[in-house]
């Protein structure tokens, strides 16, 4: 039984149009004119409870709409929407305390409040047990090492700081369901890091269906094992990231660094096409079903002195963008 | 001359942008003239002894007062309060421009652009409209001869530098105070009472009417829209804009030392 | 029910904890809005200085009104700061963590704030009350009393429904909210006076759709024991406050619908 069921998902916003210059701003005293955008223009998937789902795409795609009509906070045009089998924005305070969400861009936490009071107000809000309040928070900090953050005013907080405080605040009620829009925009390494492990964990110990939406690649790579695409209010791909690979291309990469500069400038193949070279490194592009990378490595090695080499997919930001592009 | 022109003509155009906005600008200065004269209509019918405004005399007054709003000195830039609280204004200070003609510049075109915006269609609702509803009684009439007129929008004009100088001279006072409300606050407060927007000065004890006039408040509404309904006589125009005008002055020159004084006390301290 | 109001009084030690944070700051900006205030009285009292009476009401009379208006429209003010700011939180879709929430909207947004600053016109009212109370205006027995109280509670529902309904305009556009501050500040203005100098369909407006005569005139004229008063119908009268609060909260919800159904 799927946790979540989409099917035909439309959602049309009319936007008003703002005329330019002092003739346009008179005319817009008169009549204001608008026009129409396809949000979501028929979404379909399923999502089993305990997934952990990727949801990709150019800005504008509809990822934000499409998380808000499953938040229950907007309600569609067409198209049926379940969540544990219940229709999010029907009932939404029984939906909604079922859920947790973190934006990245905006805290949920009160601003001028220590953090730990923020924690407190919101087990009131969502009528949490004192004895599982107690212990979810004492668990979510320990795991996200938030101790010495809780007395600190969340507006005095470093972004990395933030998000894992928020990330424990959308959990504090132990929903099953988890929407995480952009949790790594902003963040250094490190906070990136700690912010992946924490959602590994999650979902693989406690079984909480994560839905990522987001920009960077690499939080997919790290975390999702399904990956959804979405573009102009359309999904485009909807497997493993393994799939979506092989779907739009074979193609890999095989990158040689060699002894002598002067040599790198001659590395070529019949078969292969160079991306890039930089001083001693030469990168390859070549489809394994026209050279196999072996057979590749032995022609490139056998005409050069090769100090290290290594064959690799093409970064998804190549994928996806090939994907997008297919699509227009 | 021409990029001060470009400043109202944008401010104009973001202006009519919010159409509803300036309806409901309308709606509420329409609303509280009608109240206010309602209100003095009362207080007219009671009395046996008249005041030396006529009742016709002081609804032109309100309404006029209604009209001019923008031009009168009663609210602060919200944007210069928002850089004196945030900070930014060190930049300004820092820059070798004249800071305090800046903010004198800025003041006229705040406060011109949606004074002509609005005193049209109140103007049109006060003399116009109101008297097709039947209610010309609480309609503006014309001004008490072509004279006062002219004295009239000599007088206005004065207003607008008389205002503008006070305006710069309160956002010095919120530079001093570091964005705190209290400057905001005392010049709405002290600039409505003596100025005649809460209630037209000739009908304050007759006690306090030299006071009330050798104040600088007067001549933002008060003194203009006397002429202009006949209480001070179109001849003696030129003693109000000479109290304008000297007002004026003197605003300035405390304006700028006092802008100077604060510059360097705040540069000096690091803001 | 109990629940709610136990939240709603946890976000109001919230706010009002921040507010008296800096207590130097706080003291100014009460001092500012007194005195923001008190330009009205000035101007009243040099009206009646000249003119004497206004319709037949004494000084005293209108401050008694003045002062149960004030009360009322203060009290208003203070609890609903956060309708009155709900056209930003509209904008920068911070709306939409409130309804993320599993609770009435209503009830977080009441908690958002409880401005005590505006504590200053509360004051204000309270001590022209008194000077009123203290002319002898009012005979005062246990029924005047009841419909003084009954006057301040069903006008700062009034006003109440009248900050929600401004705020609900919000949803579909942010261009009408200073026409409504014609009618919550304008109103209170205009109710500080008698409701007999005003003309008829003046009155009629605000007394059949914004209902502000009945909340404050009606009230105090009967306390002062004018001669066209009821008390009995001065004592009811409020409840038309009350039923206004309650419509208010009904096109609240209407307007919730709408921000779902299109997104801002």
């Amino acid at each position: 039984m799927a946790q979540i069921v989409v099917e035909n998902l439309v959602k049309v916003f009319r936007v008003a149009e703002r005329r330019p210059g002092m003739m346009g701003a008179l005319a817009g005293l008169v009549r204001r004119r608008h026009r129409e955008v396809r949000a979501l223009d028929g979404v379909s998937f399923h999502l089993d409870a305990g997934e952990l789902v990727g949801y990709i795409g150019p800005n504008g795609a509809g990822k934000s709409t499409t998380v808000k009509v499953l938040a229950g906070i907007l309600v569609p045009d067409a198209g049926r929407v379940e969540v544990d089998g219940r229709v999010p924005w029907k009932d939404r305070i029984v939906h909604v305390a079922r859920i947790g969400v973190v934006f990245g861009q905006r805290t949920q936490l009160w601003w001028d409040l220590p953090v730990i009071e923020s924690f407190d107000l919101l087990r009131d809000v969502y009528r949490v047990a004192p004895a599982d309040y107690r212990r979810a928070r004492d668990e979510l900090i320990e795991l996200l090492a938030l101790a010495p953050l809780l007395d600190t005013p969340v507006r005095q907080l470093s972004l990395g700081q933030r998000m894992r405080c928020d990330l424990a605040a959308a959990l504090l009620h132990a929903p099953q369901l988890l929407f995480l829009d952009e949790p790594t925009i902003g963040l250094d390494a490190v906070a990136k890091l700690q912010v992946r492990d924490f959602v590994r964990r999650l979902n693989r110990e406690r079984g909480t269906t994560v839905i990522l939406t987001t920009h960077d690649l690499d939080d997919i790579e790290a975390l999702a094992r399904r990956v959804l695409v979405i573009a102009d209010g359309r999904v485009l791909s909807d497997g493993s990231l393994a799939e979506l690979r092989a779907r739009v291309s074979r193609e890999r990469w095989l990158t040689v660094d060699v002894v002598d500069d002067e040599d790198a400038a001659e590395i070529g193949d019949a078969d292969a096409r160079v991306i890039e070279r930089d001083g001693h490194r030469v990168r390859l592009a070549f489809d394994p079903q026209v050279v196999t990378p072996a057979e590749l490595i032995a022609r490139v090695t056998r005409r050069h002195a090769v100090r290290d080499l290594f064959v690799e997919n093409p970064p998804i930001e190549a994928i996806v963008a090939r994907l997008y592009e297919g699509q227009a | 001359m021409t990029g001060y022109a470009a400043v109202v003509a944008a401010r104009f155009r973001m202006l009519l942008q919010y159409r509803g906005a300036a309806l409901g600008g309308l709606a509420t200065q329409t609303f509280f003239g009608l109240v206010r004269i309602m209100i003095l209509d009362g207080f007219y019918r009671a009395s046996a002894t008249p005041p030396s405004l006529g009742f016709p005399q002081a609804v032109g007054y309100v309404w006029l007062g209604q009209a001019t709003l923008a031009l009168f000195p009663w609210n602060t830039d919200s944007e210069i309060r928002d850089q004196v609280r945030k900070g930014t204004v060190v930049y300004e200070l820092c820059r070798p421009l004249d800071l305090y003609g800046l903010w004198y510049a800025r003041a006229i075109a705040w406060r011109s652009a949606p004074t002509l915006l609005r005193m049209i269609p109140m103007f049109a609702f006060a003399a116009a409209v109101l008297p097709a509803l039947g209610l010309g009684d609480w309609g503006l009439a014309p001004p008490a001869g072509v004279g006062a007129g002219i004295a009239w929008v000599a007088a206005t004009v004065g207003a607008l530098f008389l205002s503008c100088a006070l305006t710069t001279l309160a956002h010095v006072g919120v530079l001093a105070t570091l964005g705190a409300d209290g400057v905001p606050a005392l010049m709405a407060t002290i600039a409505s009472l003596l100025g005649g927007m809460v209630i037209p000065l000739p009908l304050f004890p007759d006690w306090a009417q030299g006071l009330l006039a050798a104040l600088p408040f007067s001549g933002a509404l008060d003194l203009p829209a006397r002429l202009y309904v006949g209480h001070i006589a179109a001849a003696d125009a030129v003693w109000v804009l000479a109290q304008q005008l000297s007002w004026t002055a003197i605003l300035v020159v405390l304006g700028r030392w006092l802008l100077a004084r604060q510059t360097r006390r705040l540069v000096v301290q690091g803001g | 029910m109990r629940d709610a109001l136990r939240l709603y009084f946890r976000y109001l030690g919230i706010s009002v904890r921040a507010q008296l944070q800096y207590p130097g700051s706080f003291a100014m900006q009460a001092a500012g809005q007194l005195l923001v205030t008190v330009i009205e009285i000035v101007g009243i009292v040099a009206l009646f200085d000249r003119f004497g009476t206004l319709r037949g009401w004494t000084l005293p009379q209108v401050a008694l009104l003045y002062g149960v208006t004030d009360i009322t429209f203060a009290i208003a003010d203070a609890l609903a700061r956060g309708f009155s700011v709900f056209s930003t939180m509209v904008r920068s879709g911070d709306f939409d963590r409130i309804l993320l929430r599993p609770r009435s909207t209503i009830l977080q947004i009441l908690g958002q704030e409880i401005t005590l600053r505006r504590g200053g016109r509360l004051v204000q009212g309270a001590a022209v009350l008194g000077w009123a109370a203290a002319q002898g205006a009012v005979a005062w027995t246990p029924a005047s009393v009841a419909i003084l109280a009954a006057a301040v509670v069903g006008g700062a529902c009034l006003f109440m429904g009248l900050f929600i309904l401004q705020a609900t305009s919000a949803f579909w556009t942010v261009e009408t909210l200073e026409v409504w501050n014609t009618v919550t500040h304008g109103g209170n203005y205009a109710s500080q006076y008698p409701m007999t100098i005003y003309r008829r369909w003046f009155r009629g407006f605000f007394t059949w759709v914004v209902p502000l005569a009945l909340v404050s005139f009606v009230p105090s004229a009967a306390v002062l024991g004018r001669a066209d008063a009821s008390p009995l119908a001065a004592g009811l009268a409020p409840l038309a406050g009350v039923a206004f609060l309650l419509a208010s909260l009904g096109v609240w919800r209407l307007g919730v619908r709408r921000y779902t159904s299109t997104g801002s």
